[in-house]
């Protein structure tokens, strides 16, 4: 915490807010924010501009917020035109304001992307990721009875990469960062999760392809190798996972071409 | 995208390497031209793979940038760009010019219908080729074409290892760096016939 004399420094601060309603055109509001400690988080923050609209007896801004510790993957802002703000490999909700300057003017916006609509203000709707986990990303188990734990060995350097794409918390800036609104990043890290553990085997193929489509018909964009999602990925997923869910896609289209129906041809040799 | 890409980068690489013979004389380019169309069969074959892959290539490019506008849905009011290199990013002009580019110089050497002052030069490819260089504006229109088709390569070629996912973090920069080189040697490559022309080393 920035200590000034052992009294905190605090920002005063001019914010952009998108204002919208769902269905209609939105529009940026501006508003004035004083005495904002810089140990406040970004969301923190926020709370004081919606308690200072109270008090003026205006409307709150809505943003979707849950663990206030870069677990859960709610907290969506695009703030200065940065998914999750201007540090790298954070969340909006771990983003300090010692982080921003004395009378700067910040602007917040939501996720900009035609698979997630805005629902209100700065909360869009990300449902379109629900339905890709939906189509491929599970595995069959056995319930029941809990499973002799060290059964399936898994290799530690598989277990590593798996715990590596499954540090994705689903919060969507990949695609709102793409220049494409492209999804492939969490896709990838989804598919990648499950597809290298042996437990994963079962429906790789399967899952690569039912993912792939969900996600196109979602309305996401298409990969050209920007790396701009990698960049503000607040969990650093690097885009070995799209390369990789390329070849499994490859794969599984060679395989599925390729794939015996157990029966003779008719006719020919 | 990348198997079509692929092929027009493995040709350009192949064209490349046949019209450095004009630096070994008019004898060798000549030759070289005449024997390409002795073998009209094999010319037809390489021609028909690299018209379907450039109408291929194109048809998925532009279908690829609408698709990803509308995705964007306009996007943030101030978006900030932190890894996106120029050349990703202006994939589509510059292939926009190369077309332009490509269109030109088949009317100017194959078609042999523009810019060349009516004389047909028969055979002679390698007069035709000091005619057509000899244009300052035609022979600058060349090397800027080819420095767009350097910009556009770099990015192509180091894309390719990611679509068939023969590429990690380990070997990113070094598969960039290879793909820069390649983008290079075909643009200097190709660049150093017009300068060469346009500098009286080659008459
Ligand atoms: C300064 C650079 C270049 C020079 C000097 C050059 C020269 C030539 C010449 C002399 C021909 C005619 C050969 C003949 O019909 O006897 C030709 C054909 C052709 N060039 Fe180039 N070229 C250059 C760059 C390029 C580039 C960058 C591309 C494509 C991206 C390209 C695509 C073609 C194609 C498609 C043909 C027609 C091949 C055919 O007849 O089927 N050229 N070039
Ligand atoms: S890949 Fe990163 S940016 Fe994309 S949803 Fe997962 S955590 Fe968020
Ligand atoms: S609120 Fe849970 S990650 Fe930010």
């Amino acid at each position: 915490m920035v200590q000034d004399n052992g009294k905190e420094q605090t920002l005063a601060l001019k914010l952009r807010v998108w204002r919208q309603r769902r269905g209609q055109p939105g529009a940026f509001e501006e508003h004035s924010l004083a005495a904002v400690p810089t140990s406040a988080s970004f969301l923190e923050m926020m709370d004081m501009l919606n308690e200072q609209l109270i008090k003026e007896g205006k409307d709150t801004f809505a943003f979707d917020h849950d663990c206030r510790e870069g677990i859960c993957g709610m907290c969506s802002m695009t703030i200065n035109g940065m998914p999750h703000g201007p540090i790298p490999g954070v969340t909006t909700c771990q983003l300090h304001m010692r982080n921003f300057r004395d009378g700067e003017t910040i602007t917040v916006e939501p996720w900009r992307a035609r698979a997630f609509p805005v629902l209100k203000d700065l909360a869009v709707d990300r449902s379109a990721f629900d339905k890709v986990i939906q189509s491929g990303g599970f595995i069959t188990v056995r319930t029941g009875s809990a499973p002799e734990a060290n059964n399936i060995p898994v290799p530690k350097p598989v277990a590593d990469e798996a715990m590596d794409a499954a540090e994705c918390i689903g919060c969507g800036a990949c695609v709102a960062s793409c220049k494409n609104g492209s999804a492939m990043l969490f896709v990838g890290a989804k598919i990648n999760h499950l597809n290298i553990l042996p437990q994963g085997q079962a429906e790789r193929d399967r899952r690569t392809l039912a993912m792939v489509k969900t996600m196109d018909e979602a309305g996401f964009g298409n990969c050209t190798n920007y790396g701009e999602c990698q960049a503000h990925c607040p969990k650093s997923i690097t885009l070995d996972v799209i390369a990789k869910l390329n070849r499994d896609y490859l794969r599984a289209r060679v395989k599925e071409f390729f794939s015996s129906t157990g029966k003779p041809s008719k006719g020919g040799d | 995208m990348a198997l079509t890409g692929l092929i027009l980068a493995g040709f350009v690489l192949g064209h490349m390497t046949g019209n450095l013979l004009v630096f070994k004389g008019p004898a060798a380019l000549n030759e070289y031209a005449k024997w390409l169309h002795e073998h009209a069969g094999l010319l037809w074959v390489a021609r028909s793979v690299l018209i379907i892959s450039v109408f291929a290539h194109i048809w998925v490019g532009i279908q690829l940038a609408l698709e990803n506008r509308a995705a964007r849905d306009g996007g943030p009011a101030d978006d900030a760009t932190r890894r996106a290199s120029v050349a990703s990013r202006t994939m589509p002009y510059s292939g926009v010019v190369i077309l332009g580019f490509i269109v030109f110089h088949l009317l100017h050497y194959t078609f042999r219908t523009v810019a060349l002052g009516g004389v047909t030069y028969g055979d002679d490819v390698y007069k035709m080729l000091i005619a057509g260089f000899s244009n300052k504006p035609v022979a600058a229109f060349y090397i800027i074409s080819m420095l767009l088709l350097c910009l556009h390569l770099s990015h192509g070629v180091s894309s390719v290892f990611q679509t068939l996912g023969l590429r990690n973090e380990r070997w990113r920069a070094r598969l960039d760096g290879l793909a820069l080189a390649y983008a290079w040697i075909i643009a200097l490559g190709f660049i150093s016939i017009p300068l060469a022309v346009l500098t009286g080393c080659l008459k």
